[in-house]
């Protein structure tokens, strides 16, 4: 991805509280809004920030308000890109079992991390896994 | 008598219907809340049928979903019914990725939901 040209970024670190990245979220929406991004994109975007940034702050930070949350989201009218770094000491994302198995469908959580994959084209975590980046292309499915 | 700050609720012949004050249930602190106003509505109000009509809500969380699921395992514990309702097409994608809506009765519209009570 080289050469990108980015019309909007947005950098800011949240603390770890419960609630504590709804304005930066909304913040996110105004600029997707400004930069013409529509439903059901900016839908999927927002559900895939929101579950990103709870599982950041939750088991990432495990709610430790001497931790952030770092978050980095490049716009353009085409393509976001969302950086999102705890600073827990991260997880086996092979050790995630699929909340839709039969045993899991009535575990009330651990859907967090397929619903960023379903709604964004890409969903990549570090090597220690305490940094998530997403990406989505304007009107691309998660299977493009 | 219980005062519930995030649902509506009101009674349809035997049915009770609950509409979700916020558009948006996403916020640990209120899903906590409207959590526990729904299973007081089963566990201590003894409602046994029970509809959430879902049209004023625009986006929920997995951690919404985990209230609902909680919800369905108290309700049938306590011998009752629940269904869900008017839930918007891109709400309705969420609970088909994650298969739970094979877990829940979603039910097109509310008097439709009623109805399918009497069944």
């Amino acid at each position: 991805m080289c050469n990108e040209s980015w019309a909007c970024l947005i950098e800011e670190r949240i603390p770890s509280q419960k609630g504590a990245g709804e304005a930066l979220q909304s913040r996110l929406l105004e600029e997707l809004e400004a930069l013409h991004w529509v439903d059901p994109d900016i839908f999927g975007i927002r559900l895939a920030f929101e579950e990103a940034i709870v599982n950041a702050i939750k088991h990432g930070n495990g709610h430790d308000e001497q931790k952030w949350v770092r978050v980095v989201c490049k716009l353009s009218n085409e393509r976001i890109r969302i950086e999102i770094t705890d600073e827990g000491p991260g997880f086996e994302l092979d050790g995630v079992p699929d909340p839709t198995g039969e045993e899991q469908l009535q575990v009330p959580n651990g859907r967090g991390i397929m619903l960023m994959r379903a709604f964004m084209c890409r969903v990549e975590y570090n090597e220690a896994g305490n940094r998530v980046v997403m990406e989505k292309q304007r009107g691309a499915s998660s299977d493009d | 008598m219980a005062v519930n700050r995030r649902l509506n609720v009101s009674e349809v012949g035997d049915v009770t219907v609950v509409h979700f004050v916020d558009r948006k249930i996403l916020d640990e602190a209120n899903i906590q809340e409207l959590g526990q106003e729904l299973f007081e509505l089963v566990e201590q109000q003894g409602k046994q049928n029970l509809l959430l009509n879902f049209s004023t809500v625009e986006f929920l969380s997995s951690a919404a979903l985990g209230k609902l699921i909680t919800l369905d395992k108290k309700v049938k514990s306590h011998s009752g019914r629940l269904k869900f309702s008017n839930i918007r097409p891109e709400i309705y994608e969420v609970f088909k990725i994650t298969k739970l809506n094979k877990l829940f009765d979603i039910q097109e519209d509310e008097a439709g939901a009623i109805a399918a009570f009497a069944l």
